[in-house]
């Protein structure tokens, strides 16, 4: 029983605007409560409405173009970010019968693509603010997901290798039995390194970078713009919770309950842990963050492939 | 590596911990008496106001913010008009340190928000309590010599009447 396609499209597009929009109230009132403090509770029940106020207010805030910016480029940049975001969860399989394009069979591969699109976004923001702010974090931006791109696309390929599809319902398929999590630990942990650096999150908010660079490379946003770059970072947090679920922790699959429940359960899950992540860990210095990349991750990551190949060809019948 | 998870593990746990903020209109911190906030004039025992004038708390302010000028009847001097600039003040107490009869008294009151600066002016009429505040006895023209109507010179309390200076007897 599948529900027609325009309306598994709606919902998952309202639900993704919805939880992103809920997000920033949540991971608010979750810092507060790992700090010892409250978070926005004023206004309506446990300031839920609070995310609404935000809206109402980002909406009627001037959206002032700086007269010096690259205004095309400068327009197009959060909606690049945004629907990058938004199109990679056309091939995530929600439950077997629940997905946009779950049987892509370049599945994986077009959430890369995307996220390699997904820069543009950044960098194009900061090019286009012309102001030397935006551009440093524009260029950070560039340099940090461009190398965490690599390796991230190295240690999915773990998954891959054993799932034998780049389809991402057969890659959940595939973990019927024993989650991935378990024989490809190294790569979800590298891959949950690299997602948040790709989405750009604390601690890895280098392209950001508050104290450093104002607001980086969104300096020059304001309104809904703003607002924009803002949402698409926390649909960013929902993507690379979704994918973990997906790629390593058996997508739909689980007992008792219904497979949409444990989806949810499992995002939700990992959701609270990159707000846990945030408020626990500091900054890394930015060649610390190119360090950790290039000379920790990537060579885990290649050797994750060496081994899970060299284990597969050793199993392999015949 | 290990101090990564450590500090992560460390940061969940402060999820069962007390939050220290203090939500402010629901719950009000207690104040202790001799908290440093909106500024008073009291009255003696008898009712009638304790300030007399003097200045000193005009004077002893650091940022100028009491004004007021002498009136006088039947003896008692009392202000004519006395006025606080709360934009100004800056809750220091050493108004009530100068006083030296009590009049001026500060109280752990803090909540004088206003929408118009001009309110935060506020003229004796605002300034003057019905009770004694902190010294519930005290009451300067029964102790002081002074001379007013009803109490002759040498009427206070622990006063001896006045010597009479035409006399050279012991």
């Amino acid at each position: 029983m599948t529900a027609p396609m325009p309306v598994i499209i709606g919902v998952t597009l309202a639900v993704l605007l919805g939880l992103a929009t809920f997000l920033t109230w949540f991971e608010r009132r979750l810092l507060g409560l790992w700090q010892d403090r409250y978070g926005p509770n004023r206004v309506g029940p446990g300031g839920i409405l609070q995310a609404v106020a935000d809206g109402i207010k980002i909406l009627f805030k001037q959206d002032w173009i700086p007269p010096f910016a690259d205004r095309g480029v400068f327009v197009l940049a959060p909606a690049i970010g945004m629907m990058t975001v938004l199109l990679s969860f056309g091939v995530v399989p929600v439950t077997a019968f629940w997905s946009v394009a779950g049987d892509l069979n370049v599945g994986l591969l077009f959430v890369l693509a995307m996220m390699g699109m997904g820069v543009y976004g950044v960098v194009l923001a900061g090019w286009a603010s012309n102001s030397k702010y935006a551009l440093l974090g524009g260029m950070r931006a560039a340099a940090q997901m461009i190398s965490y791109e690599v390796f991230m696309g190295l240690s999915v390929l773990g998954v891959v290798m054993q799932a034998g599809s780049f389809t991402m319902r057969d890659i959940v398929l595939a973990q019927s039995g024993l989650w991935f999590v378990v024989p490809q630990a190294l790569g979800c942990v590298v891959f949950t390194l690299a997602g948040i650096a790709e989405t750009h999150r604390l601690p890895f908010d280098l392209p950001e970078g508050e104290n450093e660079l104002g607001a980086g490379f969104h300096t020059e946003y304001s309104g809904m713009k703003f607002g924009m770059f803002f949402l698409a970072e926390y649909a960013g947090v929902v993507l690379i919770s979704v994918l973990l679920v997906t790629l390593y922790l058996g997508g739909w699959q689980g007992p008792l309950l219904p497979p949409m429940l444990w989806f949810a359960l499992k995002t939700g899950a990992l959701i609270c842990l990159f707000i846990l992540l945030r408020a626990a860990l500091p900054r890394p210095r930015y060649d610390q963050l190119m360090a950790l990349g290039w000379k920790i991750l990537l060579p885990l990551s290649l050797i994750n492939i060496a081994a899970t190949g060299a284990i597969l060809l050793l199993h392999a019948p015949g | 590596m290990f101090g990564i998870l450590r500090t992560l593990w460390l940061t969940f746990l402060h999820a069962g911990h007390r939050r220290v903020t203090v939500g402010y209109p629901e719950h009000k911190p207690p104040l202790p008496p001799r908290y440093r906030g909106r500024i008073i004039l009291s009255r003696d025992p008898d009712g009638m106001e304790r300030c007399v004038a003097c200045n000193l708390c005009a004077v002893a302010c650091p940022v100028d913010c009491i004004s007021l000028q002498k009136a006088e009847q039947d003896g008692r001097w009392y202000p004519d008009y006395f006025r606080i600039n709360f934009s100004r003040c800056i809750f220091c107490g050493m108004c009530e340190e100068a006083c030296p009869t009590y009049a001026i008294q500060l109280t752990p009151d803090f909540e004088m928000s206003e929408y118009l600066r001009p309110n935060l002016v506020y003229e004796k009429e605002d300034l003057l309590i019905s009770g004694t505040g902190k010294y519930p006895d005290y009451s300067f023209f029964r102790v002081a010599g002074v001379k007013i109507l009803g109490k002759d010179k040498g009427e206070a309390e622990r006063e001896a009447a006045p010597i009479d200076l035409h006399t050279l007897l012991p």
